[in-house]
């Protein structure tokens, strides 16, 4: 094998990220505890840097590098924007917590940028391998900022949890591969899907395969029933790490099930459809109607989280380029409501003050009304409720499940969607028409985090009033 | 026709005027008052550029305007009014000043959110009526509910909150079903326009369903019984302009879908159902009515009052379709959607007028209660008589635009059937017994307490709100000849629409509608029945 210098240029946002994370190890040991903040600068000039690169080296043809194990193309293109985007936001949002908490220290960023370039590699995998080299990179950074508070005993047993569920996922995962590997003699997406064409369904190995991926990726997305993992650990672990977890991560979840069921096996989609309909039908109705009982706010978002996931599911399910487009819309826009939720959570925190039940949101809007619109829009956005984002993505996403004649499951999704709305109108009802608790004090923010969170909401109104430009780069990225 | 995107203008800038009153702040509550009020009668006054630019003379769509706004799922940013939108957006526009003025000195916390609310409200409304695309009009149908649950629920009364929240999953409920039936159509039809749905063919299973889950959306939103319950909790709860727009424009919004999606895109499955929405406006009429004559609390029986009224809306829409079978009776179906119709404008101007009277005596006392009140024409002449006036014109006196549109769809309903009929006039016995009812018991006897004896009368704000809706009220019930002629050519291509069968030609030996032949033939809007 030739070294080729090419082969560097169309990884070249992930080589960004790689080098700030080692930068930031070696420096953040330089640093004196005054002058912490420089790891954060740093982390945002290299997001921001790998951010120019995914829109200098991207789009045109689609390009195979280092032998075929990754590929660049309008999918990777997209999903790496959306993911380096979301990453930006968490940052940012997080540093105010982490300074109080005398947590501003390398080690968050570094196992955060971590985090993201495994999320990277996910994104751009050709092969089964380096999409579980991906995925396991990203999965042990979260498994240890989850237990970041290193004095917390919720976030170690999370972590804990997390961990050994991971595990398990994981574990899944790869017997799914080893499967589908034995039944076609490669790892790589192409040459399996030609073999997956020629033996059709008539193969059973390739059918357990396919059960045993499609139970991996419900546990990294956390669809019903392998979801258990997800309420405790958004409870349990300091809410920047479930800012990072529970936003970006999406979206790497999406492009794995794309990458392996679709790049990889469209030829069985009657197979896997079957799956993610029972997947996504249990997932709505599990997480909207588990999350109106949920009094911890993490707890609630947790099982909205799974609700959505749901909704994405039936996007992919749809098996058209239209229905992965959809998907792959409502992901990127739940990635950003989800980073605007917890972000609201986050700056509603305090030194010593971890905003966390449904009662610490009461009466934002008589504290700062600005915020409280920004968290109705998501929350509204949430719901589906035109003219947010949120809406529209719903609209897509159900197109392409009566596109293909099972309007049954279209009812379905609305009528849980129903019954969703009423828990995010909950919040709004707490935001707006209660009044503050006596004790709570005036909300500080630094003026990144406003500009950041403003940006974040008007997003989901903006995108919703004019969702065209995203959804034809959705389109685009399928269109081949 | 013209090419300056009026309609544009009318929707968008008030929602404009509601970022710059909330921007404004609570600094100054006069300038978001001020600022609001210019915003609301400038967009009523552009809002008149369409009833002066409108052609009465055709039943196709006017100040159209197209432009592409999600391409790769054709979806339109399409807009335009015919003889049916354009009265219900004046309306809209024109109630909001009132609701703006009604809330000048009252709210006090945060008005300029307040203020903000209602503007936003306009615009969407007027979206609603204006949208020639499905999902246009879905993204307003829906956005409209934002603004009205944030009113009801921070400056409603005590049990604010589940009123609002229950008046938001109401609606939300009823809509999405039709979310679902215009993705359908839109794969039937492979264009989002209202318009191309009304060329459409489709099977009567098709039909029915699409027809019940448009049904679940509208009559949740007129309300029909005993999809109701929700309408007396938030009128209750609503500050005075919340009811006054709930009543006024927001169930219109109910009757509007039915003449805009349900009569024209599923005619035979309308006229296979049209026994199920007939009976529900007959309860309503009725047994509604009752209900109202119980009430002790003066929003809630005019909130009722609504419903009942209502309730005339859907039976004027609905016997059309037992008209239309007997080509000999054709007349009578336009003039039960035309006074369905006038039956909407004036219940807009009298429910919206009578709202504003229990707020004028809430602002005062704090008590809706009937019982608090007694003997207010002793201390309140003007207002009593303007209270008297309206309660009549609500009974539907002749004179009063309330009478016009009753009578119109009670001479429509004979043609039909002469039962419904006998049982839809019995209104006019219940609503002259409720509403004058509770004048008596409000306006009229001894002053019953020390409060009512320290009441004032009207103000020069509050005598202005009550004296231009009297004169709508009258003017639409002594000369409504202006309003029945824009809409006329709209209503008798309405009636040729929803007099077509519909159905694919596999089907067609099952359609009951007299005009059985191809649709695509009447669809160049000007075709006469």
């Amino acid at each position: 094998m030739q070294f080729d210098a090419t082969n560097l240029l169309p990884v070249l946002p992930e080589i960004a990220i790689l080098i700030t994370a080692s930068l930031v190890l070696v420096v953040d040991l330089y640093l004196k505890e005054a002058d912490k903040g420089v790891n954060h600068a740093l982390s945002i000039i290299g997001i921001l840097a790998a951010i120019a690169l995914t829109g200098t080296v991207g789009g045109g043809e689609a390009q195979l590098v280092f032998d075929g194990n990754l590929v660049r193309d309008g999918i990777s293109d997209l999903l790496k924007g959306a993911i380096l985007l979301v990453g930006l936001l968490a940052f940012v949002y997080a540093r105010p917590w982490l300074k109080d908490r005398g947590m501003l220290v390398g080690e968050f960023y570094v196992l955060g940028l971590f985090a993201i370039l495994g999320m990277l590699i996910m994104v751009s995998a050709n092969g089964f391998l380096t999409l579980y080299l991906g995925l396991e990179l990203q999965a042990l950074c979260l498994y240890a900022l989850v237990a970041f508070d290193r004095d917390s005993k919720r976030g170690a047993e999370a972590a804990m949890k997390y961990f050994v569920l991971g595990a398990l996922g994981s574990g899944m995962l790869l017997y799914g591969v080893s499967m589908i590997y034995g039944a076609t003699g490669s790892i790589e997406f192409g040459p399996v899907a030609a073999a997956v064409a020629e033996q059709g369904m008539s193969n059973k190995v390739l059918v357990f395969g396919i059960a045993f991926l499609v139970i991996g990726i419900g546990f990294k997305f956390g669809a019903v029933p392998f979801h258990m993992w997800v309420p405790d650990i958004y409870e349990g672990a300091p809410t920047p790490a479930v800012l990072l977890l529970g936003s970006a991560p999406k979206i790497a979840a999406f492009a794995l099930a794309i990458r392996m069921l679709v790049d990889g096996l469209n030829s069985l989609h009657p197979d896997w459809q079957g799956m993610l309909v029972i997947l996504s039908v249990l997932s709505m109705a599990l997480g909207n109607l588990v999350a109106i009982a949920q009094t911890n706010i993490k707890r609630m978002l947790a099982y909205s989280t799974i609700s959505h996931v749901g909704f994405i599911f039936l996007g992919l399910l749809a098996g058209s380029s239209q229905g992965y487009a959809a998907a792959m819309f409502y992901a990127i826009v739940y990635a950003v409501m989800a980073a605007g939720a917890f972000g609201i959570l986050i700056i509603l925190s305090r030194e010593g003050f971890d905003a966390e039940r449904l009662e610490d949101l009461k009466g934002l809007n008589d504290r700062d009304s600005w915020y409280a619109a920004m968290m109705a829009l998501v929350m509204f956005s949430m719901a589906g409720v035109p003219p947010t984002v949120g809406f529209m993505a719903k609209l897509l996403v159900l197109e392409a499940v009566v596109r293909i004649d099972m309007v049954w499951l279209a009812v379905v999704a609305v009528v849980f969607s129903i019954i969703g709305a009423f828990y995010y109108l909950r919040v709004v009802k707490l935001l707006y028409f209660d009044k503050p608790a006596e004790a709570a004090p005036r909300l500080v923010t630094t003026g990144g985090v406003r500009v950041a969170m403003t940006v974040n909401g008007l997003a989901l109104l903006v995108l919703g009033l004019f969702p065209a430009g995203l959804l034809s780069l959705c389109q685009t990225a399928f269109a081949s | 026709m013209t090419e300056f995107p009026l309609l544009t203008l009318i929707i968008w800038l008030p929602i404009i005027g509601g970022i710059v009153v909330l921007a404004s702040g609570e600094t100054s509550a006069s300038i978001s008052r001020w600022t609001a009020l210019a915003f609301a009668v400038l967009t009523f006054v552009l809002s008149l550029g369409l009833w002066i630019g409108f052609d009465p003379t055709t039943a196709e769509m006017q100040f159209v305007e197209r432009a592409a706004w999600i391409p790769s799922f054709d979806v339109d940013y399409y807009l335009g009014v015919d003889g049916i939108s354009m009265p219900l957006i004046i309306l809209t526009t024109f109630i909001t000043i009132f609701v703006i003025v009604a809330g000048w000195e009252v709210i006090t916390y945060k008005p300029s959110q307040y203020m903000a609310a209602f503007l936003i409200m306009d615009g969407v409304m007027v979206g609603v009526f204006s949208a020639l695309d499905a999902i246009l009009f879905y993204v307003f149908w829906e956005a409209m509910l934002i603004p009205m649950f944030i009113i009801i629920g921070v400056w409603g009364g005590p049990n604010r909150v589940y009123a609002t929240i229950k008046f938001f999953l109401y609606t939300f409920f009823g809509s999405v079903f039709m979310l679902v039936a215009l993705i359908y159509m839109y794969f039937q039809a492979d264009s989002f326009s209202i318009l191309d749905f009304h060329g459409l063919q489709l099977g009567m299973t098709a039909q029915i369903l699409i027809f019940i889950a448009f049904l679940l959306a509208f009559a949740v939103k007129v309300p029909m019984f005993p999809v109701h319950t929700w309408l007396p909790d938030a009128h209750v709860e609503a500050p005075t302009g919340g009811s006054v727009i709930l009543a006024a424009i927001m169930l219109k919004i109910g009757g509007y879908g039915f003449l805009r999606f349900s009569l024209p895109i599923t005619p035979d499955a309308s006229a296979a159902l049209d026994w199920l929405i007939i009976l529900l406006s007959l309860i309503a009429i009725i047994y509604i009515g009752f209900v109202a004559l119980v009430q002790q609390d003066m929003k809630k029986l005019i909130a009722y009052s609504s419903i009942a009224h209502m309730g005339f809306v859907t039976l004027g829409f609905f016997v059309v379709f037992t008209i239309v079978q007997d080509p000999a009776l054709s007349a009578g179906s336009v003039m039960g959607i035309e006074g369905g119709m006038v039956q909407m404008i004036s219940h807009g101007f009298i429910s919206g007028a009578l709202f504003l009277c229990v707020g004028v005596l809430y602002d005062r006392v704090h008590s809706r209660d009937i019982a608090a009140y007694g003997g207010v024409v002793n201390t309140m002449p003007w207002f009593g008589a303007f209270m008297v006036f309206f309660a009549m014109a609500n009974a539907g006196l002749p004179g009063t635009s309330g009478f016009v549109g009753e009578f119109m769809v009670i001479l429509a309903t004979f043609r039909a059937d002469f039962w419904w009929a006998v049982l839809a006039a019995t209104t006019l016995v219940l609503a002259a017994a409720f509403t004058l009812w509770m004048v008596k018991r409000v306006v009229f006897g001894e002053v019953k307490n020390d409060k009512v004896a320290a009441l004032k009368d009207l103000d020069a704000r509050e005598t202005f709100n009550l004296g231009a809706l009297a004169a709508a009220v009258l003017a639409l019930g002594i000369w409504p000849a202006p309003l029945m002629n824009v809409m006329h050519s709209t209503v008798e291509n309405l009636v040729v629409q929803a007099g077509s069968c519909k159905l694919p030609p596999d089907e067609r030996e099952d359609c009951v509608l007299s005009r059985a032949e191809p649709v695509a033939a009447l669809l160049d809007g000007t075709a006469r029945p």
